[in-house]
């Protein structure tokens, strides 16, 4: 029974989608938002079933049927539900199904609005097959498949060439990871001859190379550094897509497969280490750009990428638990706050520079009340909120991974609660620049509570010994992962909790509500920030217009310029020979008496 | 088997009707309605032969023998395996696009047209069956010269030139293939005194391990240009591009698998040993066709051009897999080879709709055509994505056994074919913004982009994701029929009568 409704859940917006694409626009906009979002939302309430039914920790396995079966390598599409996959089966169709409800009135007016829910449902199935797979070559499937819907909805609102190029750049980024870790799959295939995760991990190949190049895609698909530059630009996309794709789900692919192959890494010291230094230099990175940020949604796709690195630090220290809880209650507040700057988005008529807005707090007390909700999550405000115990978590595991990794964590931590609230400071009070019109209707609202409450209490399932005893995520991966570590002093967990709280004082400080207007910082370093540290101006110098300058200058392919002169050889001679016969009695007896000269030569010769 | 060389007459008949039924004064579908019987009829006969032929029976599945020229050994015998039979399939099925959508519009001479066409596709059945080494030549040639004529009468603005170069190409390299012939007939000869043009018989001549490469070269350049291998690609580009919409499809859809077949049938198979030397420089020839056409691939403006870069490099991986030495690489080679026929053939399709649209295949004055023409730029999105290698997808199966089998005898080939992969999602996806996608272009009037695709182009379009699709998500079908049988394999006439 649950073998089918495990099949159900992907096969519900499989079918949403191919009805909403291949009705190509004919259908009511209303009759779409119900296709879609019902699809998703009945795919939810099987999850539940499923969830709540499978309390044993034994994993079911769904085998589909085979897709390759050839000499010396055979795969097969199948799904299996253990407890990661469970977690993530829930975060996908839940957070999901309240991300499409609030798209029926975020993209209410939008011409185009059964291609919107068509490619949206289109990337919850290929995530749930992401997520349920239990070959990586399946697993593949999604994987590339979440990325081409991530290219279809980054560049929805194609009219403007600017989505279309940030969409494109998406795929291709992404796709230079996805390249690396197919060489990975070649390796492993050829290694263990199956591609299957419970054999190869059941004897997980030491393989240095296998786990740097899954780590490529890895790193790729979670806007890691060194290829975290698309993120910030996906954001062209329809704030929905930024919630549910850019911050929910997609982009925390890398993690889920780090800890899905778990073993795999950390059977090589080297490559765990690679992953907690990228977490930390990406978070710190991240975290400074999004401290100077004036767009609002580029603000929290900064943020996306430094909480996710967070994600990757926790994976490097060997906290798999801590990594995943973060991957929970991120998805949860990031969610939220996108949904809510979409609302803001939406009543100031489109706009998202920061400094236009001003003062929404009593134009808007319930977007103000969930944005605060997500962003007191994000900052990870003692107690309260959800953000606090998984970050706890993280640290505390960064602690006994080593306390390096420990502080820069903190710091981070600190940057984090200063750049939120300075976009609440800035967005919310002080004077208005901007007249809010309009009212956020209730399939917009009711995602926002929804989210907002479980971005308060959420993080109540995980606890520290010190707080509550409560370890309700832990246990339930812990068949997977093992017992999670003892937890540290208690003085870690009080700057834990001071470290945010000295963040909101200093935002506070520094962007409280005055009178004079504030102006973006313009020094150099601030300016290098913002545009991400300058890795896109690099690669574009290093390896983009280096390549395309080439390519254009072999436009019409040396190869042929050879063909065509071999061509023109072959004509000037003929035309040489054929000034021989001029017609000219005199040049043919010259020819001939100079053959028959050459002819006696030859045979003079001795 | 009788219904063998029935396969091969029966378009080429089909044709001559055509042509025949077109001979009135007045303008008339007549031609194309006669047309499409005979690829229906084909479609019939080529599923009672699968039918007939079974599953599993051996690895040859058909056989026809008779003689034909009996004082020099040549007899018109041919032989289907479940390569043949697969490349049959797709040679039947593409011919619906062929003459379904793009001979339906021909203005001048549509019967003419369709006799050619249907000749075409005649040859490139014979060459997919023929054992006879003779006839296979022969059959070789009678591909090219209506094509040639195709591209001559009905191409583009250049097509003269295209037309000669394309000749000269594909004729030059043939004669090669043909002393390559010749030379082993005679080494068979003189060995065992028997003149013999027969395959299986050839195919156990003795040769010293210098003959055999000379010989094996012989083959292997013919089959390099037609697949085409850099740097013998140069006639590709100018063909597909001058070629009428009909053309372009039969040529990347089908004829550049023969080249791929013949690699299979003629090289690797009668000429193992040789081959096995070859393949370090094979595979580097593969590599640097996939990585050099999706580069060249990139930087044109003309889309048709595009898409004949893109199949370079997508042959490349044929390339690659045919010489891969295993089981893998083939079957990966061959479902590579169909799946390329289908994407490919769809987006010359596309690319000719839109020349007959706007006249022109310049992407600098395309753009935003989203608005005006939906149906047709998501058909076109769905093909490129497929061209891109998305999982899910034919072009993927292929792609990824030909990279497994080609990892077992070198990593670094195959790293340097998955960063193809990286390069044929930027060509793909450059296509599709710069045509399809931003602001409607400045150029061409869009609101004169004139009628989207209707019925008939998506009945026959939708088919054919379809079948993408199927090929990428349930290929074993044609993994297991696409291994070909080797000339030692059983004996052929012991197959089924």
């Amino acid at each position: 029974m649950d073998a089918l409704f495990l099949k159900l859940i992907v096969a519900f917006p499989l079918l949403a989608a191919a009805i909403l694409l291949l009705s190509a626009g004919r259908m009511p906009a209303r009759a779409t938002c119900v296709i879609g979002t019902g699809s998703v939302g009945l795919s939810a309430l099987m999850a539940a079933r499923v969830a709540t039914h499978a309390t044993s920790p034994a994993s079911l396995h769904v085998p589909l049927w085979s897709w390759m079966r050839v000499e010396g390598f055979s795969t097969r599409i199948a799904f299996t539900l253990d407890p990661l996959s469970l977690v993530m089966m829930l975060v996908v169709t839940f957070v999901g199904f309240l991300i499409l409800l609030y798209a029926c009135g975020y993209m209410r007016d939008d011409p185009d609005i059964a291609r919107f829910f068509g490619y949206m449902t289109l990337f919850v199935a290929a995530m749930l097959v992401l997520v349920f797979s239990s070959d990586l070559l399946s697993l593949y499937i999604g994987w590339e498949g979440v990325g081409i819907c991530s290219y279809l909805l980054i560049g929805f609102w194609h009219i403007d060439s600017a989505n279309v190029a940030a969409a494109r750049k998406a795929f291709i980024v992404t796709r230079i990871g996805d390249a690396a870790m197919l060489c990975g799959l070649l390796l492993l295939a050829t290694r263990a001859g199956t591609l299957e995760i419970a054999p190869l991990l059941a004897a997980p190949p030491a393989s240095a190379t296998a786990a740097f190049l899954l780590l490529g895609g890895a790193v790729a698909k979670s806007a890691q550094a060194p290829l975290q530059t698309w993120l910030p630009d996906a954001m062209a996309g329809p704030t929905p897509v930024s919630a549910l794709i850019h911050a929910a789900t997609m982009v925390t692919a890398g993690v889920y497969l780090i800890a899905r192959l778990h073993p795999l890494f950390a059977a090589v010291p080297a490559a765990m280490a690679t992953v907690a230094l990228i977490g930390l230099v990406t978070l710190l990175l991240a975290a400074g750009s999004a401290l100077v940020q004036t767009d609002i949604k580029r603000i929290l796709a900064y943020s996306t990428m430094s909480q996710i690195g967070y994600m990757f630090l926790a994976l490097g220290a060997g906290a798999w638990q801590a990594a995943i809880f973060h991957l929970v209650t991120h998805a949860v507040f990031k969610a939220l706050l996108f949904m809510a700057a979409g609302a803001v988005i939406l009543r100031v008529h489109h706009r998202q520079d920061i400094y236009q807005m001003g003062g929404l707090a009593r134009a808007m007390p319930g977007v103000f009340a969930a944005f605060l909700a997500g962003a007191a999550a994000l900052a990870g405000l003692p107690l309260l909120t959800a953000g606090f115990y998984s970050k706890e978590m993280i640290l505390q595991g960064a602690w006994h991974a080593n306390p390096l990794l420990w502080a820069g964590a903190l710091l981070g931590a600190l940057a984090t609660a200063v750049y939120i609230f300075r976009c609440i400071f800035i967005v919310f009070f002080g004077p208005r620049h901007t007249d809010p019109t309009g009212r956020t209707g209730a399939t917009m609202a009711l995602p926002l509570l929804c989210l907002g409450i479980l971005a308060l209490v959420g993080g109540w399932i995980d606890m520290p010994d010190a707080i509550a005893p409560v370890h309700l995520l832990s246990r339930l991966l812990s068949p997977l992962f093992g017992a999670p570590t003892a937890e540290g002093p208690s003085w870690l967990l009080w700057t834990g909790s001071l470290v945010p709280l000295a963040g909101v004082g200093l935002a506070w400080l520094l962007w409280r509500p005055r009178i004079r207007a504030f102006t973006p910082p313009e020094d150099a370093v601030a300016r290098l920030a913002r545009t991400g540290w300058g890795f896109d101006t690099l690669y574009d110098t290093l390896v983009v217009r280096p390549f395309v300058a080439l390519g254009r200058l072999n436009q019409t392919d040396i190869c042929d310029r050879l063909s065509d002169a071999t061509a023109a050889t072959a004509r000037a001679g003929g035309r040489m020979l054929g000034r021989m016969q001029s017609g000219q009695v005199r040049r043919y007896a010259g020819w001939i008496a100079a053959g028959t000269i050459a002819a006696l030569c030859l045979g003079a010769w001795p | 088997m009788i219904a063998l060389p029935a396969l091969v007459l029966l378009p080429a008949i089909g044709g001559l009707a055509a042509w025949l039924s077109g001979q009135g004064d007045r303008p008339t579908h007549l031609p194309w309605w006669v047309a499409i019987a005979t690829i229906i009829l084909q479609t019939v006969l080529l599923l009672v032969v699968t039918l007939t032929a079974g599953f599993g029976t051996g690895p040859w599945l058909g056989h026809f023998s008779i003689p034909w020229i009996p004082a020099l050994g040549i007899a018109a015998r041919m032989d289907m395996d479940g390569l043949s039979l697969v490349l049959l399939w797709l040679t039947t099925l593409l011919s619906f696009p062929c003459v379904i959508l793009s001979a339906r519009d021909i203005g001048e001479r549509p019967g003419l047209f369709l006799l050619l066409v249907l000749t075409t596709i005649a040859g490139v059945d014979g060459v997919f069956l023929a054992t006879d080494l003779f006839l296979f030549f022969f059959f070789w040639e009678l591909m090219l010269v209506p094509m040639y004529v195709l591209i001559l009468r009905w191409g583009h603005e250049d097509r003269r030139r295209a037309a000669i170069k394309f000749f000269l190409f594909t004729q030059g390299s043939g004669l090669l293939m043909l002393v390559a012939i010749l030379g082993l007939v005679i080494l068979h000869w003189r060995s065992t005194g028997t003149l013999t043009f027969d395959y299986f018989a050839l195919a156990d001549t003795v040769l010293t391990p210098a003959t055999a490469m000379a010989l094996m070269l012989g083959f292997f350049i013919a089959f390099a240009v037609k697949l085409p291998v850099v740097p013998l690609h140069v006639w590709l580009p100018d063909t597909h591009t001058q070629a009428p919409t009909a053309g372009s499809v039969l040529l990347a859809g089908i004829l550049l698998k023969t080249g791929g077949y013949g690699l299979i049938r003629f090289v690797v198979l009668l000429f193992p040993d040789a081959a096995a030397r070859f393949t370090p420089v094979a595979l580097a020839l593969g590599v640097a066709g996939i990585l050099y056409g999706a580069w060249l691939s990139l930087a044109q403006d003309d889309m048709k051009r595009l898409i004949a870069y893109s199949s370079v490099s997508h042959l490349g991986f044929v390339l690659l897999g045919v010489f891969s030495g295993s089981p893998m690489g083939m079957r990966g080679a061959v479902v590579q080879m169909v799946a390329h026929g289908l994407s490919t053939g769809a987006l010359f399709v596309i690319a000719g709709s839109l020349q007959d649209r706007l006249h022109t295949r310049d992407m600098r004055r395309m753009g935003g055509l989203w608005q005006a023409l939906p149906h047709l730029s998501s058909v076109a999105l769905f093909f490129a994505i497929a061209s891109l290698g998305l999982p899910g997808m034919g072009n993927f199966v292929g792609e990824f056994l030909v990279l497994l089998a080609t990892w077992r005898i070198s990593p670094p080939t195959a790293i340097l074919g998955a960063a193809g992969l990286v390069l044929s999602a930027v060509y793909s996806l450059t296509m599709i913004g710069r045509a399809f996608l931003g602001p409607p272009a400045t150029g061409p009037d869009p609101d004169h982009a004139g009628p989207d695709f209707g019925v008939r182009q998506m009945t026959v379009l939708g088919l054919t994701m379809a079948l993408l699709l199927v090929l990428g998500t349930y290929p074993q079908p044609i993994l297991d029929l696409s291994l070909p049988a080797g000339p030692h394999a059983t004996q052929p006439e012991a197959g089924r009568p």
